[in-house]
């Protein structure tokens, strides 16, 4: 049996400065850059594929595929590009991985450079996050300084550069080839496809994107084998992963374990939901993943499960909140970011978008009727699947799956005249029984 | 008016990139931090350098919500009202400081210290509710510790960041998003206490992923060593 917390990217976190390369080395990391150096970039490939690992970025994609679809004949530079703009509401675990343990992240990216033979990587990372964009400077230029970057990587005639790049405020760059058109410094907007970027990335090049956690774990399976990777997690979701708690419950924060772990588990570990009050609602992987309720407390958080649940694993941002929390307005505030993130590339989602935001603060100050909740359905109907990116999809998920379990909510604001809910009440600072 | 030296440091980050375009973002960043926003005179020097047109640099300038197009202040102070932080206490934040400081969204207190602005999330729900100055975490607010944050602020004190350094200046913070390190990395802790509720607990338990030694970067096997 696996330990229910398996701290791996976790696991130094608490040393003195951690961060530092002489920390990280002193604990045993760039090990696994040396036995990668010694073998062959295929056997790299291979070993990540044989681990199962999947992408930790929300999609799930098998990240040893992605890998060996770079075509090595095509004469382009190939690159790796690390997706480090963590902005999916809900999802606060790539941020402090770099902060606290940065050289985890470059050693991934330097092993994973060599098996799909990059010389130039990139690791774009959201602009608002000033420390760690300073973390991760510092880490590169002591990689640099120690050899594990430049020219002829410990003698092993293998070149790679490797930039720190800080974006500029744009939820919508997280995708994968909107970060790619904002990496060659424009407007960050999402790219027709195929050519897939393995294709035709970066400079038209072939291109690897992968999130931060991904990329990250790719050492320790390097150091410990695809073997034990797989030892941990459930059939077709290998491996552990960070699961960020947030909200309601008494101890929010970082929990890595096997991925197959439940909501329970986790709450449990949490120290319960905050005293005296009981689970609403929560999302297993951020806003753009459908919510769900207290019936899916012992659902194992898997990208199988999760989807058979009618949700989806997503990013493993488990945003908890309690019975004071007024579903309507939780969803109009996603919807609202929905809006304003919107790049304005596709119509259903520019115009639909506005739409949901206007046809969700009426039903919220009360107003409009019953048949908005039809009317709400159908603008999602509209944009699922008629958007150009998942932007838009992921858009619906927090209306459609609300109306599915909370319409009561909705109702209640019709017949009240307005939110029923007391603001106060579900905040960090609420006093017993006190209102706004 | 970009002075020759701005003009050879935005012409360096350029030359980063395999093909000078990638590097238009950062030196966006770089004109903010000598100009205190974006200016005709920062978007035309990019435009030369890049041998793109001002209204291409233009397009990309009003994309990306950390652009500005009006003076910032000395501090910007960003309060996340996102669900998540809005629920946890975000909502009565802005309110507050809003009211506290005489200033609506986006705008900047007589004083020329604080810009006041709601965020979208930052990556730190675990620390809800969450303000950012100057990109910086202040994890944990409350309006009463916001107000104070921003009284002290206006009135020169040092202020320091809940996981990070004493906090800049936006200029000076600008010039590192550019590219251009500051020297304070090593500042703060590597992790907040949210950050550690995990690790703590498998720490207490014995909990460790399969034959590994507690406290290895990349899970290190016992047997390895
Ligand atoms: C709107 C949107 C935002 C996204 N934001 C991120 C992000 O911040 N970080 C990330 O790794 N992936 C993000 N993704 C997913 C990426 O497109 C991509 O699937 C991922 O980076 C691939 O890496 P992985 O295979 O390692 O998960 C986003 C996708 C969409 C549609
Ligand atoms: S779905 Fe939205 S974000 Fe995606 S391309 Fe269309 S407008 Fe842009
Ligand atoms: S919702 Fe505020 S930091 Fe995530």
């Amino acid at each position: 049996m696996t330990d229910v917390l398996t701290p791996v990217l976790t696991d130094n976190w608490d040393a003195d400065r951690a961060w530092t390369l002489s920390s990280y080395e002193s604990r045993g990391g760039y090990a696994a850059l040396r036995t990668a150096l010694t073998m062959s970039p295929d056997d790299v490939i291979a070993a990540v594929k044989d681990s199962g690992l999947r992408g930790r970025g929300g999609a799930g994609f098998p990240t040893g595929m992605k890998w060996s679809f770079i075509p090595q004949d095509n004469p382009n530079p190939k690159y790796l590009v690390v997706n480090a703009d963590e902005s999916e509401p809900g999802t606060c675990k790539d941020i402090p991985l770099m902060m606290a343990s940065p050289h985890t992240l470059v050693e991934g990216v330097i092993i994973s450079s060599f098996a799909i033979r990059a010389n130039k990587a990139f690791i774009y990372v959201r602009g608002e996050v000033l420390h760690v964009v300073r973390r991760l400077q510092r880490a590169v230029q002591e990689a640099y300084l120690a050899g594990h970057l430049g020219s002829n990587i410990h003698g092993s005639g293998y070149d790679l550069d490797l930039v720190v790049h800080a974006g500029a405020g744009a939820y919508i760059c997280g995708e994968e080839t909107a970060l790619l058109d904002s990496l060659e410094g424009r407007r960050g907007q999402p790219r027709l496809r195929p050519p897939f970027p393995a294709v035709a990335g970066l400079y038209a090049s072939p291109t690897v994107i992968n999130n931060v956690e991904s990329i990250a774990s790719v050492p320790s399976i390097i150091a410990n084998g695809a073997d034990w990777f797989s030892s941990m997690g459930t059939e077709k979701s290998k491996g552990y992963g960070i699961f960020s708690l947030s909200g309601h419950v008494n101890k929010p924060g970082q929990y890595e374990a096997p991925l197959g772990i439940t909501l329970r588990q986790l709450i449990d570990l949490a120290g319960g939901m905050r005293n005296g009050h009981q689970l609403k609602f929560w999302t297993p992987g951020g806003s753009s993943t459908p919510l769900l309720n207290s019936e899916h407390l012992d659902v194992p958080l898997d990208f199988e499960a999760v989807g058979e649940a009618g949700s989806m694993l997503g990013t493993r941002a488990l945003q908890i909140f309690d019975e004071t929390t007024c579903v309507v307005r939780a969803v109009l505030r996603w919807t609202e970011f929905y809006k304003h993130e919107s790049c304005g590339k596709c119509t259903p989602c520019r115009e639909g978008t506005w739409w949901l935001t206007q046809t969700l603060a009426r039903l919220e100050k009360g107003q409009g009727s019953e048949e908005d909740l039809e009317l709400l359905l159908d603008q999602c109907d509209n944009i699922l699947g008629r958007a150009f990116c998942a932007l838009g999809d992921g858009a619906t998920s927090p209306i459609t799956s609300s109306i599915k379990y909370f319409r009561a909510d909705y109702l209640a604001h019709l017949e009240q005249g307005g939110c029923p809910f007391d603001p106060m009440a579900s905040t960090v600072f609420a006093v017993e029984g006190a209102s706004a | 008016m970009i002075d020759s030296q701005t003009r050879a440091e935005l012409e360096e980050i350029a030359a980063r990139y395999p093909q000078k375009r990638s590097g238009l973002l950062p030196m966006l960043h770089l004109v903010q931090s000598v100009e205190g926003q974006i200016t005709p005179a920062g978007i035309e020097t990019c435009a030369e350098i890049l041998d793109i047109s001002a209204a291409e640099v233009s397009g990309v300038a009003t994309f990306y919500t950390m652009y500005k197009r009006r003076p910032v202040g000395d501090y910007h102070v960003g309060v996340c009202t996102n669900t998540l932080c809005a629920i946890m206490g975000g909502d009565l934040i802005f309110e507050r400081l809003k009211d506290h400081l005489d200033v609506g969204n986006d705008e900047t207190t007589d004083d020329g210290k604080v810009t006041l602005e709601h965020v979208e999330c930052n990556a730190a729900c675990d620390y809800a509710p969450v303000v950012m100055v100057n990109w910086e975490f202040m994890d944990n607010q409350t309006p009463e510790s916001a107000a104070q944050l921003v009284d002290d602020l206006r009135a020169g004190k040092e202020v320091t960041s809940t996981r990070g350094p004493r906090i800049v200046t936006w200029r000076e913070a600008e010039r590192v998003l550019a590219g251009f390190p500051d020297d304070l990395a090593d500042d703060g802790p590597a992790a907040g206490p949210a950050s550690l509720v995990g690790l703590q607990i498998a720490r207490q338990n014995g909990w460790t992923a399969p034959g590994v030694s507690t406290g290895s970067t990349t899970g290190q096997r016992e047997d390895d060593q």
